[in-house]
């Protein structure tokens, strides 16, 4: 198990690498100065660009340069939004819980619908059931999400009255942010009513955002189990006289959660990319929402921070879940 | 002059007949998924209408109808039947922005996968070709590329080369990029090891002929598959990118773009919202259903 994680490890350093130097040549790619670009129209006396060049060390050969930012990436300094004079990274750990909240949510909710969906499907298979929510698991995955939430804010909140519009809890409550996560923080916080106020703000968009994952899952799922349960193994359990139920949770489902950790695991990049939509729609104050404002300012220390940040993030659930197969699957180490 | 002599025999007619029937039993295998035909057949009109989009719709789509704003559509109290699905805040025919926009999607569609997939391709290929060096700096640039969230990355690029439809097109063709490269190097890889290659290349082929005309008529069958399956990403991501004021710019009459225009007055108008998304969301599943019906019928072995 160490020399797969190891291994593993290996291969990954490369590609942070990779990550960075192509999230540093960002800011170089942009047309114009990037002291420019931030000064705007108001225009810069040329004595005070060089001296600020210097500051920002834009004046060294650009090799110097990608070297200095490799070494602030390493000890964590990300440089500082132009915007608000915050470092990058603070701001980053500030709006992740609600990142990381709102993609729990999603994903969870599209493990507890899809498994147990694709699981009756494939025990029915060829029913009408079967082809209908194949039918709607196409459908969901090729949902603009955008539209979607949308959508459903014109029903449950405008029309209906249901739900709240935007943001993760009501103006009157004042949840000191212990965690980051409002679910938990509301919870233990002495307001009557600030928990399910925090409900009613993620339902929508844990809703939105999980609608593609649980198309994913309940169609992946749904194949998995149907090459499982085609096993020889599954006949002799039948025949040994267990019931339906053991039968196909205990001896299928088990086995036939590899492809759906794997598939779970692919849906990491999506979801963070749904939650850009998302957070946008609900103004749901994530880290999406705030790499989609920092391009409408320009603030490109953020872009370029956020978006190390964001794949940095990849990197590590894609190593999480290949550990986990080897869990799952202790043959996949060796 | 050997080479050329599989392709001189096409003109057999008993090859003709052969193809004809291979064709045939492709459209079998293909018609058998239900989902797939329909796919097609919405794709067809889909097609038609942004041809004759010109001609077929009603109004122009930029021209704005003062007197008109915000009609709702004909079935409902204040509509016309001169604006059938109702106008837009300035007064501009829905349906025929509608008609207009899916000439925009497909050509989005056609020249992201198009790009993607040749540039894809010819980078695939080299990799299998070259190996070593070559092979690992390709592939690890591909890795780097996978790791950003697509929507994410496609956001990045836009927000150097600056908004606008063609550089999202370019944006959502580079994301794609990573896809097409991978699955055409394994495919090589696996017909470089067949003895019909070794044949060709003792025969005195040179790299490029083994590449273009030996190996890749071989590999076409996946890359058609993922291509078709190309186009709704494409469609998706473009939109999306309208959505957040990065891709096309209006008035130009994109459906995203049409969407985050909309944002403004969608609680009192519906219609102008509904019908944009409806208009993504049934292309992208065609595409989709197409697509699977596709894979299905080129290739058993990826049927899931």
């Amino acid at each position: 198990m160490l020399r797969f994680l190891l291994r593993r490890l290996g291969l990954i350093v490369p590609t942070f690498v990779g990550v960075t130097l192509l999230s540093f040549l960002l800011i170089h790619l942009v047309p114009g100065d990037p002291i420019e670009v931030r000064v705007g129209e108001h225009g810069i006396a040329p004595a005070r660009l060089a001296a600020l060049r210097h500051t920002f060390g834009l004046d060294q050969p650009l090799w110097k340069q990608f070297l200095d930012y490799e070494a602030g990436v390493v000890t964590g300094g990300l440089g500082v939004s132009v915007v608000t004079r915050q470092p990058v990274w603070d701001e980053f750990a500030t709006l992740f819980p609600a990142t990381l909240e709102l993609s729990l949510s999603a994903i969870t909710l599209a493990l507890l619908v899809g498994l147990p969906l694709g699981i009756v499907a494939a025990v029915k298979r060829g029913s009408v059931f079967d082809t209908g929510l194949m039918g709607v698991s196409v459908t969901g995955a090729s949902m603009p999400i955008f539209w979607w939430g949308l959508m459903m804010i014109l029903v449950f909140s405008v029309t209906l009255g249901w739900t709240p519009v935007s943001g993760r809890i009501g103006d009157m409550y004042d949840v000191p942010p212990w965690t980051g996560f409002m679910l938990i923080d509301s919870w233990f916080s002495d307001d009557e009513g600030a928990f399910s106020s925090a409900v009613s703000h993620l339902i929508l968009p844990a809703i939105v955002l999980g609608t593609q994952p649980l198309a994913v899952v309940a169609r992946m799922t749904r194949s998995a189990m149907l090459e499982v349960l085609g096993e020889d193994y599954i006949r002799t359990a039948r025949a040994k006289g267990l019931s339906g139920g053991r039968v196909v949770v205990v001896h299928g489902l088990r086995n036939a959660l590899i492809p759906v950790v794997t598939v779970v695991g692919l849906q990491v990049g999506a979801l963070l990319g749904g939650a850009i939509l998302t957070e946008t729609i609900f103004s749901w104050p994530g880290v999406g929402h705030w790499l989609v404002e920092s391009i409408q300012r320009r603030d490109y220390p953020v872009l370029q921070g956020g978006t190390l940040l964001v794949a940095s993030l990849v990197i590590l659930v894609n190593l999480a879940v290949d550990m986990l197969y080897g869990v799952l699957n202790p043959r996949i180490c060796r | 002059m050997t080479l050329r002599n599989g392709v001189k025999g096409s003109t057999d007619p008993l090859r003709v007949q052969g193809s004809a029937l291979a064709l045939l039993s492709f459209w079998c295998r293909f018609a058998e998924n239900k989902g797939a035909v329909l796919g097609l057949a919405f794709l067809c009109v889909i097609l038609f209408l942004a041809l004759a989009a010109g001609i077929v719709a009603p109004h122009s789509p930029i021209e704005q109808y003062r007197s008109a704003f915000l009609t709702p559509p004909v079935w409902q109290q204040g509509g016309s039947w001169n604006f059938v699905l109702g106008t837009d805040d300035v007064g501009r025919d829905l349906l025929s922005r509608l008609i207009h926009g899916a000439r925009l999607s497909l050509l989005i569609g056609l020249s992201v996968v198009a790009l993607s997939l040749s540039c894809g391709t010819v980078l695939g290929l080299t990799a299998a070709f070259a190996g070593g060096v070559v092979d690992g700096l390709i592939m690890r640039l591909m890795d780097v590329l996978l790791v950003f969230p697509s929507l994410l990355l496609a956001i990045v690029i836009v927000a150097i080369l600056g908004p606008g439809l063609f550089n999202a097109m370019l944006a959502v063709a580079i994301v794609m990029l990573p896809g097409y490269t991978r699955l055409s190097r394994a495919s090589a890889l696996g017909e470089l090891a067949r003895d019909y290659v070794t044949a060709t290349r003792c025969a005195g082929a040179g790299h490029l002929y083994l590449m273009f005309n030996t190996v890749l008529p071989n590999c076409l069958a996946p890359l058609i598959v993922q291509a078709s399956l190309g186009f709704s990403g494409a469609i998706l991501d473009a939109a999306s990118l309208g959505f957040l004021g990065l891709g096309a710019q209006p008035p130009t009459p994109e459906w995203g773009t049409m969407l985050a225009g909309a944002l403004q007055y969608y609680q009192r108008a519906w219609w102008v919202l509904t019908f944009p998304g409806l208009a993504v969301l049934f292309t992208v599943l065609a595409f989709n259903l197409f697509g699977d019906g596709l894979r299905d019928a080129l290739d058993p072995k990826l049927r899931r």
